[in-house]
């Protein structure tokens, strides 16, 4: 039993690790990551890939939205500006995947520093409609915008290339996805140890007594939306680089509501929450297929019901959390390791 | 540039926008009475207008029973979404109860889909077929007694919240939730009516407006277009309901006609953005201060 967590210094109590048994468990973690691709069947690899970039989008709108508290409906839309910009500079240049990466999520970024412009004026709800307008526009953009999109068709890139190693299998990618991931997340963790992370989260509790204390709120809330688009530019690169293709359908508006309601499940001004929001939504779909496959021999409709099952278990997760457990996965989470740590007494 | 035609599209889109007006209205009253932002409404038209489509169609009845019966349904599902998701939702933050609509949203498209097919289908005819002329300009017989339909029942609606009891305790729950309480209004029971209401004018407009363009489990997405509405008249105005929503029907049919449907949403999304630069409380909304 661990008793007590008293700090004596500030450092100690911002410190990213608080433990050495944390320390162990991370280290064993990205250890675990690192062999899973050996072992893992092509699904399971596939699926990885598919948790990495959720991952790393989600932490971004967390950022956006968990820590700063400003809603965003856009960031299917900010994945598509990535999108496109990898899969037009994989057709029409060289660039290796790192440069091509960064620069979707700089376009991406300056895009969101963009919507974020009205944040001043405008708040809650009409930010989210704000934000809903600008995906309604970029969408518009990948679909009109034919020379560059190519339309209704989209893109399609060539394999990725890093350090002239081609990148043609989910295998390859997933080399490149997770180490990102685990980048961007410590990033994103590290972001709330600094000036900037707390000037978010004083304007999420706060917005007015956040400027009395002295924080310009537009330049802080437009370097939240940059931020938060940044991570959703170099998710969407890594989509595009994963499927090899990019339309205007790939990043539609349920797609911004999947990464809302992911951070919602996990739990919302929580690293960790965004990440177990990100695998678990990723993953409740892939189980409703197996469980089709289990149950079809005794009840053939179910391939049939299976997809507006999709629709239904999604909204009814979103409901559910939000009724029954407000900060999410997380809070289980910490439920659970406090179990552990006061056993053998209860809270 | 014909005139005629600017005309004929300028009439079918202000009919379309009488219609939107009516949905906003549904709209504008939950958020008035509960300050919920009802994301699902586009749904609870959907079911309603399937309600519709199973009892004039599937069993057959007249469609002037069909029709109360449908609407019915889609009030009742409104009041039951009250009690069940809202209702434990009170006095959380408007993030976490616009998600619960979105949430809801999700849940009733896929239920459609289990029940009626994820195929488009066409509700049986029910309006009177022969053309509406007004002086030369032709106006498509669905449209025109829809609008018909639709503009009655707004005024009805109006009348209630100006004379009634229960429009007076919702008007009351409205400007001072505090003070409503205290002089003895039920507030849950207005929520509850607030949201009755609003999907009562939901449902009406779903199924008039899923029998001029038929229905899917998408057809939802229309509550989109009521969103910019009520935004750009102001989420707490039921005048702006009402003019941007003729003026947001009248913008999308005739940037539909001259420039080709995918300007629709473009054009709409537009004045969105134009107003919440410039009025970002809506033409005729509530300019809330902030205090500490």
């Amino acid at each position: 039993m661990r008793i007590g967590d008293a700090k004596q210094s500030y450092l100690a109590d911002e410190a990213l690790w608080t433990s050495t048994t944390q320390q162990v468990w991370f280290g064993l973690f990205l250890l675990a990551l690192f062999v899973f691709p050996f072992l893992a069947t092509p699904y399971l690899l596939y699926l990885a890939c598919l948790v990495g970039i959720a991952v790393i989008s989600a932490t971004g709108l967390n950022i956006l939205t968990g820590y700063t508290g400003l809603i965003s409906l856009g960031q299917a839309g900010f994945m598509g500006v990535g999108g496109y910009t990898v899969a037009w500079l994989s057709l029409h240049t060289d660039l290796s995947l790192p440069p091509a990466l960064l620069a979707g999520g700089l376009l991406s970024a300056a895009i969101g520093v963009l919507v974020g412009l009205p944040s001043l004026r405008v708040k809650g709800l009409y930010l989210a409609i704000a934000t809903l307008a600008a995906s309604v526009f970029l969408h518009f953009v990948f679909m009109e915008w034919t020379p560059v999109t190519g339309g209704t068709k989209g893109l399609s890139l060539r394999p990725a290339h890093i350090f002239g190693i081609p990148l043609h299998n989910d295998f390859r990618m997933y080399f490149v996805i997770m180490p990102l991931a685990v980048v961007m997340l410590l990033g994103a963790r590290n972001l709330f140890r600094t000036r900037v992370g707390r000037a978010f989260i004083a304007i999420r509790d706060r917005d007015i007594s956040a400027e009395v204390l002295g924080i310009p709120l537009l330049k802080y809330k437009l370097m939240s939306f940059g931020l938060s688009s940044f991570y959703a530019g170099i998710a969407g690169g890594l989509f595009a680089y994963f499927f090899r293709v990019v339309t205007p359908e790939s990043f539609p508006l349920s797609m911004s509501i999947f990464y809302l309601a992911a951070i919602i499940v996990g739990g919302m001004g929580s690293i960790l929450g965004g990440v177990l929001g990100a695998v678990f939504m990723t993953l409740v779909p892939e189980l409703l297929k197996l469980l089709t496959t289990v149950v079809t021999p005794f009840y053939p409709e179910a391939p049939v019901i299976m997809s507006p099952l999709r629709g239904v278990v999604f909204g009814a997760l979103i409901v559910a959390f939000l009724i029954f457990e407000p900060h999410g996965l997380a809070e289980i989470w910490r439920r659970i390791r406090r179990f552990f740590h006061l056993w053998p007494f209860r809270t | 540039m014909d005139w005629l035609f600017f005309a004929e599209i300028s009439l079918a889109g202000l009919a379309t926008g009488g219609l939107y007006a009516l949905i906003a209205l549904g709209f504008v009253i939950v958020y008035k009475a509960t300050r919920v932002i009802n994301f699902a409404i586009g749904e609870i038209m959907m079911i309603a207008a399937y309600f519709f489509l199973t009892f004039a169609g599937g069993m057959q009845l007249s469609p002037w029973i069909a029709l109360p019966l449908a609407v019915l349904g889609g009030t009742l599902l409104g009041g039951i979404v009250e009690r069940t998701m809202i209702r434990p939702m009170l006095g959380e933050s408007p993030i976490s109860v616009v998600m619960v609509t979105i949430g809801l949203a999700s849940i009733l498209v896929g239920l459609a889909e289990i029940f009626w097919t994820a195929d488009p289908q066409l509700l049986p005819e029910f309006l009177p077929r022969d053309p509406v002329f007004l002086g030369e300009i032709y106006l498509a017989p669905k449209i025109a007694y829809g609008f018909l339909i639709g503009a009655t029942v707004l005024v009805l609606y109006l009348l209630y919240f100006r004379f009634s009891r229960g429009g007076v305790a919702l008007r009351a729950t409205a400007s001072d939730q505090a003070a409503a309480y205290s002089m003895g209004i039920n507030v849950r029971r207005v929520f509850n009516l607030a949201w009755v209401f609003g999907s009562l004018a939901a449902s009406l407009a779903g199924i008039l407006v899923a029998a001029a363009g038929g229905l899917s489990p998408q057809s939802g997405v229309i509550g989109l277009s009521v969103l910019v509405i009520v935004i750009v008249g102001g989420l707490d105005s039921i005048l702006g309901a009402l003019i941007a929503g003729l003026f947001v029907g009248w913008l999308e049919t005739v940037a539909g006609a001259y420039f080709g449907g995918e300007y629709r949403m473009l054009a709409t999304f537009a004045v969105l953005a134009v107003i919440l630069v410039v009025r970002p409380y809506g033409l005729f909304g509530t300019h809330e201060i902030e205090r500490l």
